[in-house]
């Protein structure tokens, strides 16, 4: 008897969604989905909106990540003014994306994923929280909560608030950075660094535990997607677009970033408000790739700063080629967090980065701009069109989720297959399902984060619609 | 405004304190003479008054009608009430029905933290809009070269109207259509950049007190607006037409 499960909402992720899985007559799991149930329509509602405005109002996209948001909209109107934006501009503006993307992923790791680490895939769902992880682990919970805090910090030094600030604009930044509020961010990078070092020293030795998970978390072949800089090292804010395969080759390369459209194109699938971006060359669905932490740190030559380069080196040891399983999302945003602490230090020790020319002005002088950077969950990208009085008329936005979206679905479909049989419903089992698609991190672009709180509903109902089992939480 | 050659002083009440007024001199000019704060959005100092935003009414003892401030003179013997739970009901509908009528979004607003709208739903305590918003369908005009106009965040103060037709003699913008149809216009209802009276002096974009008049280039929050210059410069041209 055919049977669906929903899960509704995914909980402890960013955003709405939920999940449906579908059980053939031997209970087997015979398909899955991941639907993103909520709409936004920001490409629709900018238009006829000065483009001096996109940053701002594009950041209201996410309270999460507004940053990233702001990075990638200010490059796609630098790129409407064809404007060189000072250099001091572009490193303060690295040094805001960089503490964006520490905060983010402290976020994702310690208030909702160690959770699932630290007390198990099956424990009690009313304690799986950070809560939860502060009464086990309190030196842990202490951590992620300072690293987030230190990210929002130098973000509110930097700009001025901590979320939705208005600093970034096109052609540069609106104000320079102060003497005192640099050193004030450089105090702490000690601390910071060793916080992050005890928590990759933690997990390292604690992920052997997950080897199922490791083994079924989005564990396939795909193709990875990021930016790189010129000579292949890890980077966040500027560089050229690679894609490497799942044995590590490269498959395109020093890709300009403006020239993504040669490259990706998006799929609009009936069930969800996400599109779903795939390879052009090998076609949809085949094109699935992915991007984040994992795909950056799969598809780089090398980190580019030392502490992070010898944690890198470590994880490379794991495969032969590139890195497969998202479980290992998290590894791979640990050292992240590292090298956002290593290059924020060697950023702000910049002789220039105290210069008050920080801002290039212009009118609009292109009609077409695009802005591509690096958000923490992957290649975020902003193109924009507009008249010939900057008014917005056109504006396409992939945001790092979409990316990803393919290889979530796949995800979703393999951990479902692995852990769900028969047709009772073990709460342990629908929490993998969740715990896969929270290794993406993925960032419904919403401002409401839920851990454990909100309430998740599970129904088995026969095709006639008929309740079979029934499954509450929270 | 024209002084009579003569002033005469009349006494009256505002909120119970015993105050002098020369007999041209308003309720809302007094009340600030003697620290008195009434709200206002289409008063400004430097031009003459319309009455128009409301937000200034008081009660006079003697009258169930409310008064507009900056357009009632001091009278003999006068009793003012510039602050009760009645006229505090009737400001925060006023400002209530300006949110309503067009699209103000602060988050994403050029004047954001500068904004007099902004500030005085702050000071009156508006905590929400208690009407439907129109959500009206209406274009920026960027066709000017360095300024634009955005219809969506007009209140309809006509200080532009007054500032460009008073000081500036220019008289590049006045009013279209009536109720909530009402628009500011640049000449004949043509694009800004085509008025060919505008002399892009910009005095009506430093005293728009929303972010409805803008300079271009400008990104969220960063439009500051200054017009303190307005009183100084209308007495110097009046001591030069003397």
């Amino acid at each position: 008897m055919n049977k669906t499960i929903t899960i509704d909402p995914v909980t402890r992720i960013e955003g709405h969604s939920k999940i449906t899985i579908h059980l053939d007559d031997t209970g087997r799991v015979d398909s899955a989905r991941f639907h993103v149930t909520q709409f936004r329509g920001f490409e629709k509602l900018v238009e006829g909106r000065p483009f001096h405005e996109m940053p701002s109002l594009t950041a209201r996209i996410c309270g999460i990540c507004p940053v990233s948001h702001l990075i990638a909209s200010a490059k796609a109107c630098d790129a409407l003014m064809a404007v060189k934006i000072p250099e001091t501009a572009a490193k303060l503006r690295q040094v805001l994306n960089l503490s964006q993307i520490l905060q983010s992923h402290a976020l994702s790791f310690f208030h909702l994923s160690s959770p699932d680490l630290v007390l198990g895939m099956d424990s009690d769902p009313a304690k799986r929280n950070i809560f939860g992880v502060a009464a086990e682990m309190p030196d842990l919970a202490k951590d992620g909560i300072w690293l987030r805090q230190y990210g929002q910090e130098t973000i509110a030094l930097l700009a001025g608030k901590r979320i939705h600030p208005a600093w970034v604009v096109p052609g540069g930044v609106s104000a320079p950075l102060t003497e005192d509020r640099r050193d004030a961010i450089l105090a702490k990078i000690p601390e910071a660094t060793k916080r992050v070092r005890r928590t990759l020293d933690w997990y390292k030795e604690v992920f052997g535990q997950f080897d199922a998970e490791i083994r079924t978390f989005a564990n396939f072949p795909s193709l990875f997607m990021g930016l790189v800089t010129d000579n292949g090292e890890l980077e966040m804010y500027d560089g050229k677009l690679r894609f490497i395969d799942a044995t590590g080759r490269i498959v395109a390369d020093k890709i300009e970033p403006e020239k993504f459209g040669d490259y990706i194109e998006e799929a609009v699938e009936p069930d969800s408000y996400l599109k779903s971006p795939y390879y052009k060359a090998l076609g949809y669905p085949d094109g699935i790739y992915r991007v984040g932490p994992l795909a950056r740190l799969n598809l780089i030559d090398r980190v580019g700063t030392p502490l992070a380069d010898e944690e890198w080196s470590e994880f490379r040891m794991l495969e032969r080629g590139a890195s497969l399983s998202s479980f290992q999302y998290h590894y791979a945003r640990l050292i992240e967090m590292l090298f956002c602490v290593e290059k924020i230090e060697k950023l702000l020790n910049s002789p220039d980065i105290l210069s008050d020319h920080v801002r290039a002005k212009a009118d609009p002088n292109s009609l077409e701009g695009i802005g591509v950077s690096e958000a923490p969950r992957g290649t975020l990208m902003h193109h924009y069109k507009i008249d010939r009085q900057g008014m917005m008329v056109w504006a396409n936005l992939i945001i790092a989720t979409g990316h990803n979206n393919l290889a979530m679905n796949k995800g979703v479909y393999q951990v479902a297959r692995y852990f769900i049989h028969g047709e009772k419903i073990q709460e342990g089992m629908l929490n993998r399902v969740e715990a896969v698609i929270r290794t993406f991190d993925p960032c419904l672009s919403c401002s409401t984060h839920a851990f454990g709180q909100m309430p998740l509903r599970v129904e088995l109902r026969s095709p006639d619609g008929e309740l079979l089992d029934e499954v509450h939480q929270g | 405004m024209k002084r009579p050659f003569k002033t005469r002083i009349k006494t009256l009440k505002i909120d119970g304190i015993d105050v002098g007024a020369r007999e041209d001199e308003t309720i809302l000019e007094l009340a600030q003479e003697n620290g008195i704060f009434i709200p206002t959005l289409c008063h400004l100092e430097g031009v003459h008054d319309v009455g128009s935003c409301r937000l200034c009414l008081v009660e006079v003892k003697g009258s169930n009608k409310l008064f507009p401030s900056c357009m009632t003179y001091a009278e003999e013997g006068m009793e003012v009430i510039t602050n009760s739970e009645r006229l505090q009901t009737y400001r925060r509908q006023v400002l209530d029905l300006l949110f309503s009528e067009r699209n103000h979004v602060c988050a994403v607003c050029v004047s954001n933290g500068n904004c007099e709208l902004q500030w005085m739903a702050g000071k009156l305590g508006i905590t929400h809009v208690g009407v439907p918003y129109l959500y009206p369908q209406l274009a920026v005009d960027a066709s000017h070269p360095y300024y634009a106009h955005d219809p969506n965040r007009c209140i309809l103060c006509t200080r532009c109207v007054r500032v460009c037709d008073e000081i500036e003699g220019a008289h590049t913008w006045d009013v279209m259509g009536r109720g909530v149809d009402c628009q500011i216009i640049s000449d004949l209802n043509e694009p800004w950049g085509l008025a060919e009276s505008c002399t892009r002096c910009g005095k009506c974009v430093q005293v728009c007190p929303t972010g409805a008049l803008f300079t271009k280039g400008k990104a969220v929050a960063e439009m500051k607006k200054r017009h303190e210059f307005l009183p100084y410069l209308r007495s110097m041209r009046e001591g030069r037409n003397e």
